[in-house]
C-alpha cells in the first residue's frame, strides 16, 4: 500500500494522476483461514483490521455479498456521539469516539471525522429531566455533555426556531461538542485498505450461504457463493442478516429486523452548523460537506428486509423537521433510501462468543451502529483474538437476556438511538 | 405505505392499523413452572425470517380488533389476513 501524504499528492500531480494504485486487493478466496469475518461493512472490516493490527492475527477473510460501502455503512446518517445514559452504554461508544479522534492518523485515509456538535433537543417537562439526566450521568462517566437554555440553541445553531408558539417549543437542549459526524464511504474505504495492506483478504460479491460445524459442534468454515471457505474462527457481523446468518449454525438471537429511512436533500451552501436530534417529534439533521441536509428517518412499525420504507415516516419527520428549522421548508428532497437495522429488545447491541465454539457475534446495533464502528470493531477483534471478551463489551451477552441483566436504552435513547 | 385487509372491515391503509408483532407465541398457562432460559425464549427471542411471517396487527383507528396476517418480508406483500384464533392459511385447527 502506498500512503497517502500531501507529498504522494504533489507528486500523482506532476506525473498526470497515473500512479494511484487500487485500495484494496481482490484476491480468489484461500481454501482455509485462520479467522472469517462475515460481514464487510465497517464494523466487519473494523475488526479486520483490528485483528491485523493489534492482535498479529493476519490469515483473515472478510466475506461480503454485496460490495464494500453498499449495506448499511454506505446508507446511515453518519452522527457520532457517546452520550448514552448507562455506564456498559458510555463506555463502549465512548471508546469509539475516542478512537474516531485519531482514526484518519491510523488509518492513513481521511474519513473526514468532524467534531461538530450533537445538540439533543428538549420540548417538553419530561424531556428536560431525561435530558439533564443524561448530562450528569454523562459528565460522572467523563463524557462531555451540557445543558443549554433555548437562546443558547440558538446561539449555538441559528437556523433553530425558538419561537415559544412552537407546537413543540425548544425547552433546551443537550450539547455534545465532542460529538459530529464522519464521511461513512471513506470509514468503509479506509478500514478496507488498511486492512488490505496488513494481508486481510477481501471477498466481494462471496455471499454466505451455510455455516459448516464438526462432529463436536465447533466451527469449520462457511459455504459461500464461491465455494467452501474453512475457518478456525468465524465472526458474524451482519447487521440486519445476523439472523439469517445465525440460524445457518443454529443459534437463536433477540434480535428483529426493520427498515430504517434516510434522506438528503439537494446541496446547498454551508446553512447548518451541527448535528440536530429532537427524540419527541423524531427528527435528526445535519449537513454534508457535499453541501445536502442530511435528515434520518425513523423505522417502519414492520419487519422487514425490503431495504425500503414507507413514504409516511419519512413525510413524518420532514414535518418535524420543517417546524424546528422553518429556512428549510423550500429545500427538495434528494433521495430516500432504507436499510435493514438489527434491533434487540432493550436496543443495545450484542458483542459476544455465542454457544458455539469458535462462532462469535456482533449485531444488535439497530439504528445507531456507525458512531460505534472503531469501538466495536476494536473490542470485537479482541473477543475473538482472545476467545473471552475484553472488559468493555463483556456487559453486552447474549445471556444477559436470560439473566435480566439488560441494558436498556431503549427508554434512554428514544427512537433516535 | 400498506394495503391491509382487516377481516372484518377490509382493505384500509396502514396508518389506520398498529403492529403487534410475531404472532403465534403462546402466552404461557403456567407462569410459575418457567425456567429462567422459558421466560427468555418467549419475552425476546423470534424468528425474525426472511420470507413469509406470521405477525399480529389491531386495527386500532377502525374496529379496534385484533387479527394475524402472513406477509413476506422480502416484498413486503402481504399473503394473507385471518382471524385470532385461527391458524395460519394452510394449517387446519386454532391456535394462539
Amino acid at each position: 500500500m502506498r500512503k497517502f501524504s500531501a507529498f504522494a499528492l504533489l507528486r500523482e500531480g506532476l506525473s498526470g494522476q497515473a500512479g494511484w494504485q487500487r485500495q484494496w486487493r481482490s484476491p480468489e478466496p484461500k481454501p482455509r483461514y485462520d479467522v472469517v469475518i462475515v460481514g464487510g461493512g465497517g464494523h466487519g472490516l473494523a475488526t479486520a483490521f483490528y485483528l491485523a493490527e493489534r492482535h498479529g492475527i493476519r490469515d483473515v477473510a472478510v466475506v461480503e455479498k454485496g460490495w464494500i460501502g453498499g449495506g448499511n455503512t454506505g446508507r446511515n446518517t453518519t452522527i457520532i456521539r457517546s452520550n448514552y445514559l448507562h455506564d456498559e452504554s458510555a463506555a463502549i461508544y465512548e471508546h469509539a469516539v475516542k478512537l474516531w479522534e485519531n482514526l484518519a492518523q491510523a488509518l492513513n485515509y481521511n474519513v473526514m471525522y468532524s467534531p461538530r456538535g450533537v445538540l439533543m433537543l428538549a420540548h417538553n417537562t419530561h424531556d428536560i429531566q431525561s435530558l439533564k439526566r443524561h448530562v450528569h450521568a454523562n459528565r460522572l462517566n467523563g463524557i462531555d455533555n451540557e445543558w443549554l437554555s433555548p437562546q443558547q440553541c440558538k446561539a449555538f445553531c441559528p437556523p433553530l426556531n425558538i419561537d415559544r408558539a412552537m407546537r413543540y417549543p425548544i425547552l433546551g437542549g443537550a450539547l455534545q461538542r465532542r460529538g459530529g459526524t464522519a464521511r461513512h464511504d471513506a470509514v468503509a474505504w479506509g478500514y478496507a485498505r488498511a486492512a488490505s495492506a496488513r494481508g486481510v483478504d477481501i471477498l466481494e460479491n462471496c455471499e454466505v450461504t451455510g455455516i459448516r460445524r464438526g462432529a463436536s459442534g465447533a466451527i469449520e468454515g462457511v459455504e459461500t457463493s464461491r465455494g467452501f471457505i474453512g475457518a478456525n474462527k468465524v465472526g458474524v457481523v451482519a447487521a440486519g442478516h445476523t439472523s439469517v446468518i445465525m440460524n445457518m449454525a443454529g443459534v437463536r438471537l433477540p434480535l428483529e429486523s426493520f427498515p430504517l429511512q434516510a434522506l438528503v436533500s439537494e446541496p446547498v451552501k454551508p446553512a447548518f452548523p451541527c448535528v440536530v436530534m429532537s427524540n419527541t417529534i423524531h427528527a435528526y439533521i445535519s449537513q454534508s460537506d457535499k453541501g445536502e441536509m442530511v435528515i434520518g428517518a425513523g423505522t417502519d412499525a414492520y419487519t422487514s428486509y425490503s431495504q425500503r420504507g414507507a413514504l409516511h415516516i419519512a413525510t413524518h419527520t420532514l414535518d418535524a423537521i420543517c417546524e424546528l428549522v422553518p429556512v428549510f421548508r423550500r429545500l427538495r428532497m434528494l433521495r430516500n433510501w432504507g436499510g435493514i437495522v438489527d434491533v434487540t429488545p432493550d436496543r443495545s447491541p450484542i458483542l459476544a462468543k455465542t454457544p458455539v465454539p469458535g462462532l462469535y457475534v456482533n449485531c444488535g446495533w439497530g439504528t445507531g451502529g456507525f458512531k460505534a464502528t472503531p469501538g466495536s470493531g476494536d473490542v470485537f477483534a479482541w473477543t475473538i483474538a482472545k476467545d473471552a471478551p475484553h472488559p468493555i463489551n463483556a456487559p453486552f451477552t447474549i445471556e444477559r437476556f436470560r439473566e435480566g441483566v439488560l441494558i436498556d436504552e431503549a427508554a434512554a435513547a428514544a427512537v433516535a438511538h | 405505505m400498506l394495503l391491509i385487509k382487516c377481516p372484518w372491515c377490509g382493505e384500509r391503509p396502514e396508518l389506520e392499523f398498529s403492529y403487534g408483532g410475531e404472532a403465534h407465541i403462546a402466552r404461557p398457562a403456567d407462569p410459575t413452572r418457567l425456567d429462567d432460559e422459558q421466560w427468555a425464549a418467549f419475552l425476546y427471542f423470534r424468528n425474525n425470517p426472511k420470507g413469509l411471517h406470521a405477525e399480529r396487527w389491531r386495527h386500532v383507528h377502525g374496529c379496534g380488533r385484533v387479527f394475524n396476517a402472513q406477509r413476506d418480508t422480502v416484498s413486503d406483500a402481504i399473503v394473507a389476513t385471518y382471524k385470532a384464533g385461527e391458524k395460519p392459511p394452510g394449517q387446519s385447527g386454532s391456535s394462539p
